[in-house]
């Protein structure tokens, strides 16, 4: 996938297919919902915000998109708690307080003025930059291809830190007090994902592009599984795409996604399927559904009876 | 944001938005503007770009997708002089007749004591003992600004989020080198960290079913003085489908929040479907996170008619996942009371606690049982 040079690139995108077609390359199938949302998001230099049950792809989208635009792709993981310190810049203490230490053995701070041992401590080589200031200040050497900037899972982070978020991404610039505002000289794609345990602030919402995907439809999941398992048969992956959709439709409590029907044909290759049976399914049902419930219930319906349903019509 | 105020947008563009809007889409004017900067880059020829482009800017959630979908339809398929777009199928809604003594009849509201110089305070004493089902429109809102009085502090949890100590703890390197600088570098005094408290999330649902009528319309006022009351509350209504009431319920006038309610609630006295309410809201919301650690008020006579493995069910997966779990039933106050109703009994192993709920006062029962550690 990597070192594959796409003949657009991502900031002369002319039309939806365009992105399709780019993202194709990364093995990413993206429907137009989603390429449009990218598209507009390049054009009209906005945040996306990805919201989707667990295991659609909204990460996988994300990598896609900066192996696509080759400016590398910096993460900021979401969770309980994070601040400032943990998601923008903290300063290295530790090497301060030595810088400190040093400086008064050999007698630099006699006479000093407080103000200008801040300055010195206060400086760039003391700082130690986190994923959002990574993602701002990423000018070095090629500014024109900026970074892909993924905000994971922002529901999982609390409003403190959304409204925090807001400020950068309208912006996308930083203040640190200490040494003055970094601007990114060309704003890094920004994807933020969510599983929607809690509603993400109407503002941010309104700041970003947004695009709700769905369970690929089973034409598209067979194509997204020869793309990224080429070794399962296409007999095969379109029997998994099948029955993964008619367990999307049995109301489970966690029904398999996109990743979880990759593990499934990989395991059904490894243990020797070229058919899909009952007992098949029953081997390699854990790779599928991932609550002891939801195993029950496909049990109760019978796996063979699930296979009928689909194959049979 | 760049100056848009001379961007004409087309007329078609903005008449889609107001439509959306006329349907019941929150579409504020910058994402109306973003629509036709968006439409401007896709091309307006092709009607699934336009499509996108307007999900992409107009919508902003997944609930809100069938209907964009239907206005979009409606607006885009030549059909744009069909004037007001017509109002969403409201659901039939079947009402059964419950077995056993459920306050269904329409109580004849009192009139107001005609005591008028009863003073204030043996009057708020009355209220507080009387019971909902018996109160007139007068005295629920006299009830409601009693309501609102009530503390629902909640419980506290540690938090992730780490605030300035007295006591020695982890160590605050940022604060103790901003000190050691004024002491010419030497760490004179040591700065710590300790784990922030955040008050628990509160959850409540409320059941407006037929059998709860007389009751859910005092309840719903308890609820919108929770929400007012404290931060991190979610409120939903069961009854024959789930409806997310947070946002209506957080305007802080009630007589606001209570007409904006009753208009998102549209299943408000029909049918009881409390196992399979309980499940969306369990797969919507409460097991993706919303009532994970949180305190769940469940809010119900516990009738339902639907099966009782359902509830038994969808209670377990509730209680796995919350802190603690109440169930408020207004009618287990009644003299001889027994949790008879199949849905009650298959509730009742995967509940905390079991409360009443029918007046003022057993209300202040809960708000300890809330606030309690």
């Amino acid at each position: 996938m990597a070192g594959n040079v796409s003949p657009v690139s991502p900031h002369d995108v002319a039309s939806v297919d365009d992105v399709i077609a780019a993202l194709a390359d990364q093995s990413y199938l993206a429907d137009e919902g989603l390429a449009t949302a990218v598209f507009l998001a390049l054009r009209l230099r906005r945040p996306i915000l990805l919201e989707g049950e667990a295991g659609v792809g909204k990460t996988e989208a994300a990598k896609a998109l900066a192996a696509w635009s080759g400016g590398g792709l910096i993460r900021l993981q979401c969770y309980e708690g994070i601040d400032v310190a943990q998601a923008v810049y903290e300063w290295d203490y530790s090497r301060q307080l030595l810088h400190l230490r040093a400086a008064e053995a050999a007698g630099a701070t006699e006479g000093v003025a407080v103000s200008d041992l801040e300055d010195e401590l206060y400086d760039e080589r003391f700082l130690v930059r986190r994923p959002l200031l990574r993602a701002l200040s990423a000018s070095g050497d090629d500014a024109s291809t900026p970074p892909v900037l993924l905000i994971d899972e922002v529901d999982r982070a609390d409003d403190e830190f959304e409204a925090f978020l807001l400020e950068i991404l309208s912006e996308y610039a930083v203040t640190i007090p200490e040494i003055g505002e970094f601007r990114a000289e060309v704003p890094p794609l920004v994807v933020i994902t969510s599983n929607r345990t809690r509603d993400v602030h109407d503002a941010l919402k309104r700041r970003c592009l947004y695009h709700w995907l769905a369970h690929p439809s089973v034409e598209r999941e067979v194509e997204i599984l020869r793309v990224r398992a080429p070794h399962v048969s296409l007999a095969l992956a379109r029997d998994v795409a099948l029955v993964a959709a008619e367990l999307r439709e049995m109301g489970l409590y966690k029904p398999p996604g996109v990743a979880e029907t990759l593990d499934w044909a990989e395991a059904l290759v490894l243990i020797g399927t070229d058919d899909l049976d009952p007992d098949a399914i029953e081997f390699t049902v854990g790779t599928l559904l991932k609550y002891r419930e939801d195993q029950e219930r496909a049990r109760a319906r019978g796996f063979g009876d699930i296979l009928s349903a689909v194959l049979g019509a | 944001m760049a100056p848009t105020a001379e961007r004409t947008l087309d007329r078609h563009l903005v008449r889609f938005a107001d439509a959306l809007r006329a349907a019941g889409l929150a579409v504020p004017l910058i994402s109306t503007l973003e629509f036709g900067r968006a439409v401007a880059e896709v091309g307006a020829e092709r009607r699934d770009g336009v499509y996108w482009a307007g999900r992409a800017t107009l919508v902003h959630r997944p609930e809100d997708i069938p209907l964009y979908d239907e206005v979009f339809e409606q607006q885009w398929l030549g059909a744009l002089d069909r004037g007001r777009p017509a109002t969403l199928p409201s659901p039939v809604t079947l009402l059964f007749d419950e077995p056993g003594g459920e306050p269904e009849e329409e109580v004849e509201p009192e009139s107001p004591d005609g005591d008028v110089l009863s003073v204030r305070f043996s009057r708020v004493e009355v209220l507080s003992t009387r019971d909902f089902a018996e109160c007139s429109d007068d005295e629920l809102a006299e009830l409601h600004g009693l309501m609102v009085r009530l503390r629902f502090a909640g419980e506290s949890r540690r938090c992730r989020r780490m605030g300035p100590s007295a006591r020695s703890g982890r160590l605050d390197l940022r604060r103790t080198v901003r000190a050691a600088l004024r002491t010419g570098g030497e760490t004179l005094s040591r700065r710590y960290l300790e784990p922030g408290e955040r008050p628990r999330r509160l959850v409540l649902l409320l059941d407006v079913s037929g059998s709860m009528e007389a009751y859910a319309r005092a309840l719903i006022r308890f609820v919108h003085a929770v929400i007012v009351g404290r931060r991190d509350v979610e409120a939903f209504a069961l009854g024959t489908r789930l409806t997310r009431l947070t946002r209506e319920l957080s305007t802080r006038d009630p007589d606001a929040a209570l007409a904006r309610a009753a208009e998102a609630v549209t299943d408000w006295s029909g049918g009881t479907r409390l196992g399979d309410g309980l499940r969306l809201f369990n797969d919507g919301w409460g097991v993706r996170g919303m009532a994970r650690g949180a305190v769940v008020v469940v809010l119900s006579d516990g009738w339902d008619r639907g099966d009782p493995a359902v509830m038994s069910e969808q209670m377990q997966r509730l209680s796995r996942v919350a802190h603690k779990v109440v169930w408020v039933n207004p009618l287990k106050a009644a003299p001889g009371y027994a949790p008879l109703a199949q849905g009650m009994a298959a509730a009742l192993p995967h509940v905390d606690e079991f409360l009443e709920g029918h007046n003022l006062d057993s209300l202040e029962v809960l708000a300890r049982a809330i606030t309690a550690e």
